[in-house]
């Protein structure tokens, strides 16, 4: 098993779990080099082996992020293959980017323990190691596994039951002609099986472009930023962003719409959603921003309760929270008593006297301090919440991979209709799509699809 | 009065002749035990070899050696070749037969072969010795010795016939049941299971209106199954009958539910889902109003029908009386009413790739023993035990066909490693690599495997590498010599094709839709030229290049795939292997593992419940 022959370049994220300042992404096979200069400022092909280079890594001519890329030539590296480290910044969004970058390039997510299997069939591993890499793999899959569940609660478990349960049928429509054109039974024609291809297409791409990074790191974290007119929600908004994009006026109820920010906090995006003041009205248009502010807070992953100091009260409070947790039971709430500047009390006495309420802050926007101060907590709150944000990437990153080359793989398939290539080739493209899917729609084999026929279709003389 | 045999082979139906006769031709003294000399090679069931799938497997069976495709085109009376509206991997011939001149054929030709022998009797058990197959135990008391046996009990172990309520002891209509091997492996160790199938009723063609059924005859151009030169193509072919049921035989069908083992709990084994009975049928598939009916001819002379798509166990009077609702049956006398039988059989995980038991050594199973279905497959597992038991007793190395290279392998690889849960039948769907494993190239896969070990003969490797030759040569002219558009694009016009405007290189038209070598030959002058000064028959060769021209891009997709694939069926597990001191695994992957044993990473992979990083541990404790 020594030298074991592999042509597929892996790449993972090296660095342990979380947001850290720099993160390491590590690739390994032949051509690592060429992959990553393809995407690198520097002419890196010719490199020696621990040479090490500074430059951009560019996405479609943007720079994306200044990184530090260190060349190790087969065998001296941990794998014993050509590898490729990159040093990038920490942030969750950027690994995120280049992880997807370097897979568009035609490497491959690795597989839970693959560096380190990759390094004992080169041989770079004592044999008394084996045991510890059989548990790494392990543990890996089964942690992978797990976040993959946990992704997948809700809507996108449903929506994976019924892609599943399309391509059961699409597939089993097409072996049916094949294996049973014998039988006196009515096939599906090919507009019938275009259509469910279509479907199946649909369902795949939904999926590809919600896993995609997770909705939370690709678009950002939703932030609601919700509060009674005139608490100082947009004045807010304008001080976190910098810019003017609310309509910001002393007269309560200004702003009718939800208006959204998205910012980069410590490398993570974050969808600041400023909504119409929580107050109950007559005004139609003003109500219909009242009900939008409220879809917003159950997508929102943070909930900003803004209020004006002066209304502060273990009541209000109470209601506060409750208001939102009503909605969104598992956002972190953050309380801020605003317009401090305002205030005539002390705001020690304040702190002293609500010090029970966790995440409840005195600030005020016009205050540079506070909005510091401010952006930070969000960020901490982010990351405390999320346990472990690399292996989301990782997980995530698996997931759009093999929904992206599912859907490549559908496209031919219904290329293959449309062309009326005969059913056994169409059925080469079909079974790279279930192998793709399998590790997310669980596997489908051939007794499925047998069982499916067999089960609607009236088969056997 | 016996000699010690190497092989003995236990029954005479389309695996044990297989089995005898591959043994026997390797050069192993062989020894056929059967219950009845004159039911050797009997097709108990429907009269035709062949078909979507199975029709490949006997073209494997012929490459390898094996004579069903031989029997079958000496005893055929239609030939077709179906699926022909898709692409090549599915064309799958098929051929009705005449069902006492394929049983005749067969025993002439086992009588033909010098090593072996023939005793009538029952096989009653196995003898063994150490955890090694000694014997086998006979009705008449006698124990005949052998290194090694091979059973191949079809549906005789503790056969059950049903008819209605009626029950009887029988392994065919007629022929009584086998006893004894069953319990004598259950004591050694084996584990068994019940089985179900079934047959339609078989009428008298002198009382048959085909005037109201559709005909369906043979090809126009019959082909055959056997590569060899010893057959010949059908000159004359009898055709079979279409016809249909309808509400009024369903109602009538229904009157005896209350009376079919199928319903009232007489019958609690597994059938197949794919041949149901048309009791079955009726009762899941209540909307629809009706169901085709085959009438097919049992032979050349003879007067019998068999009634396919009409397989029953109720009552006979019911039978009957559906069954002349049904035009042109109105009139129907019946020779024999279907029926149903269970039927005794051993999950096949309990077998090795070459057939051979885990428990006992030397001990070989082949058939519906292993909860198969099919004369086809059947037969192919005998051909497969006949040439290991061979191969074991004579301490060489075994001889397994892996999945990318025959539906033989993937039909035993299926068997051993997933079990079945109903009557194994063969698909094409369950094939990775159906593109690989065509009809028309069985030979250029299989005979010289087969050559090497001493099966198929010199002359049949010397045929297969002349088509071999011939079609590169072939395929290299076309290649490389040119068409001109003025000969070619009228032809062009015929398929709605686009014409060409300048001089091509023929393949390059070649792969276009609806374009073959046939109206190639007719634009172009230089190959038809090419052909015709061939002194041989060209048409194989000629399909052969054709296919491989059109096809190249889908065969060269799915031997890639298949070679990444097929890394792992080279890395062997060794047989000590301790599943229980691997801590990572499962409980569930451990008992699966042990209880499998597979013999590669590959086959491990295909286990159900088997996770991929189960398979990345294993390959690291085989690291070692």
């Amino acid at each position: 098993m020594r030298n074991h022959q592999t042509e597929d370049i892996i790449c993972a994220i090296s660095s342990p779990p979380g947001v850290g300042a720099i993160a390491l992404i590590r690739l390994s096979g032949a051509g690592s080099v060429n992959l990553v200069n393809q995407v690198f400022t520097k002419d890196i092909k010719a490199a020696k082996g621990y040479s090490v280079h500074f430059g951009n890594i560019m996405k479609q001519d943007q720079p994306l992020d200044e990184v530090v890329v260190t060349i190790f030539r087969n065998p001296h590296s941990f794998t014993g293959e050509e590898s490729v480290e990159i040093a990038c910044h920490g942030s969750v969004f950027i690994q995120q980017e280049l992880l997807s970058l370097l897979m568009a390039h035609g490497s491959r997510m690795a597989e839970p323990g693959e560096f380190s299997k990759r390094a004992f069939y080169n041989g770079k591993m004592d044999l008394t190691q084996t045991e510890a890499i059989a548990d790494l793999i392990h543990s890996e899959s089964e942690g992978a596994h797990r976040l993959a569940m946990q992704q997948m609660k809700g809507g996108i478990s449903k929506e994976l039951g019924s892609l599943r349960d399309e391509l059961i049928k699409f597939a089993a429509l097409v072996e049916l002609e094949l294996d049973f054109a014998e039988e006196d039974i009515e096939f599906a024609d090919r507009g019938e099986l275009i259509a469910l291809v279509k479907s199946v297409l649909l369902k795949v791409n939904k999926l590809r472009d919600s896993f995609q990074f997770g909705s939370a790191i690709k678009e950002g974290v939703n932030v609601a930023i919700v509060g009674k007119p005139n608490a100082g929600k947009s004045s807010w908004l304008n001080a976190l962003s910098d810019d003017d994009v609310a309509i910001v006026s002393d007269i309560a109820g200004t702003t009718r719409d939800k208006i959204e920010v998205p910012l980069i906090l410590a490398g993570t995006k974050f969808r600041f959603i400023d909504t119409a003041g929580l107050r109950e009205t007559l005004d139609v248009i003003e109500g219909m921003g009242v009900e939008r502010a409220k879809d917003v807070i159950t997508k929102a992953e943070i909930v900003i309760y803004m209020f004006d100091i002066a209304e502060i009260s273990q009541t209000y409070l109470d209601d506060a929270i409750k208001y939102v947790k009503n909605l969104n039971n598992t956002a972190e709430i953050l309380l801020l008593a605003n317009k401090v500047d305002t205030s005539t009390q002390s705001l020690g006495a304040y702190g002293h006297e609500y010090s029970h309420f966790a995440n409840l802050y005195f600030v005020s926007a016009k205050d540079p301090e506070s909005v510091e101060f401010v952006k930070k907590e969000i960020v901490r709150l982010f990351n405390q919440n999320k346990v472990s944000s690399n292996d989301i990437v990782v997980t995530n990153a698996r997931h759009f991979e093999a929904l992206r080359n599912a859907s490549i793989d559908l496209e031919k398939s219904l290329q293959g209709l449309e062309n009326q290539l005969s059913g056994d080739f169409v059925a080469m493209d079909i079974r790279q799509v279930i192998h793709h899917l399998g590790s997310i729609t669980g596997e489908i084999t051939q007794d499925n699809l047998l069982g499916h026929i067999f089960k609607n279709f009236c088969i056997g003389k | 009065m016996h000699q010690e045999y190497d092989v003995i082979v236990v029954g005479g139906g389309h695996a044990g002749n297989e089995a005898a006769a591959a043994a026997a031709n390797l050069g192993s003294k062989t020894l056929m035990i059967t219950m009845n000399m004159e039911t050797i090679g009997q097709m108990s069931c429907n009269p035709a070899i062949g078909g979507i799938a199975k029709g490949q497997i006997v073209r494997e069976i012929d490459a390898l050696g094996g004579y069903t495709g031989i029997v079958t085109d000496k005893s055929a009376i239609q030939f077709k070749l179906l699926n022909l509206s898709k692409g090549p991997a599915m064309w799958s011939p098929r051929a009705q037969c005449d069902r006492m001149l394929f049983a005749r054929t067969w025993r002439l030709t086992l009588e033909g072969l010098k090593n072996l022998d023939f005793w009538q009797d029952m096989a009653t058990g196995i003898t063994t010795e150490n955890g090694r197959v000694t014997g086998v135990k006979t009705g008449m008391g006698i124990t005949i010795k052998a290194k090694s046996v091979i059973l191949n009990s079809g549906t005789f172990l503790n056969g059950i016939i049903h008819l209605g309520e009626k029950q009887y002891g029988g392994g065919r209509m007629g022929e009584k049941a086998s006893h004894g091997i069953t319990n004598d492996l259950e004591e050694l160790g084996f584990q068994s299971g019940r089985m179900k199938t079934g047959t339609p009723p078989r009428v008298d063609g002198r009382t048959i209106d085909f005037s109201k059924m559709e005909i369906q005859d043979g090809d126009t151009n019959p082909g055959k199954f056997s590569y060899s030169n010893e057959t010949k193509n059908l000159t004359t072919q009898k055709p079979c009958w279409i016809t249909y049921t309808n509400p009024e035989v369903h109602e009538m069908l229904k009157t005896g539910f209350d009376r079919s083992p199928m319903f009232n709990g007489a019958i609690q084994s597994t059938g197949p889902r794919y041949c149901p009975s048309i009791e079955d049928k009726i009762n899941r598939f209540a909307h629809r109003e009706r169901h085709q009916i085959f009438a097919e001819p049992e032979g050349w002379d003879t007067v019998e029908y068999y009634v396919n798509g009409f397989s029953t166990s109720l009552p006979e009077e019911v039978q009957s009386a559906a069954l002349r609702l049904i035009p042109g049956f109105e009139n129907a006398k019946m020779f024999r009413p279907g029926y149903a039988i269970e039927y005794d059989y051993f999950p096949p995980t309990q077998l090795k790739h070459t057939l051979e038991t885990k428990l006992i050594e030397n001990l070989f199973f082949s058939g519906q023993i292993n909860g198969t279905t099919g004369y086809e497959e059947a037969a192919s597992q005998g051909l497969m035990a006949g040439i290991n038991a061979h191969q074991k007793v004579h301490e060489k190395d075994p001889f397994i066909l892996n999945r990318s290279q025959a539906y033989i392998g993937v039909l035993i690889d299926d068997l051993i490693t997933k079990g079945t849960e109903e009557p194994y039948r063969m698909f094409t769907s369950r094939a990775e690599y159906r593109i690989l494993l065509r009809n028309d190239n069985a030979d250029i896969r299989l005979t010289e495997l087969s050559n090497a070990i001493g099966l198929a003969s010199d002359e049949r490797l010397r045929l297969v590498n002349h088509k071999i030759k011939e079609t590169k040569e072939l395929v290299d002219f076309i290649k490389t010599t040119s068409v001109d558009p003025e000969f070619l694009n009228p032809i062009l016009a015929e398929i709605d094709s686009s014409p060409i405007k300048q001089k091509m290189k023929m393949d390059n038209v070649l792969t276009r839709p609806g374009m073959h070598l046939s109206q190639m030959k007719r634009g172009s002058k230089a190959l038809t030229k090419y052909i015709s000064e061939k002194d041989f028959d060209t048409k194989e060769v000629e399909e052969q290049a054709e296919l491989l021209i059109k096809y190249a891009g889908y065969i060269d997709r799915e031997k890639e795939v298949a070679e990444k694939i097929e890394r792992l069926e080279y890395v062997k597990i060794p047989d000590d292997v301790d599943y229980d001191k691997f801590s990572t695994f499962s409980n569930e992957s451990k008992e699966k593992l042990k209880a499998i044993k597979p013999a590669t990473i590959g086959q491990a992979s295909r286990i159900s419940g088997i996770k991929p990083s189960d398979v990345s541990v294993l390959l690291i404790h085989l690291g070692r």
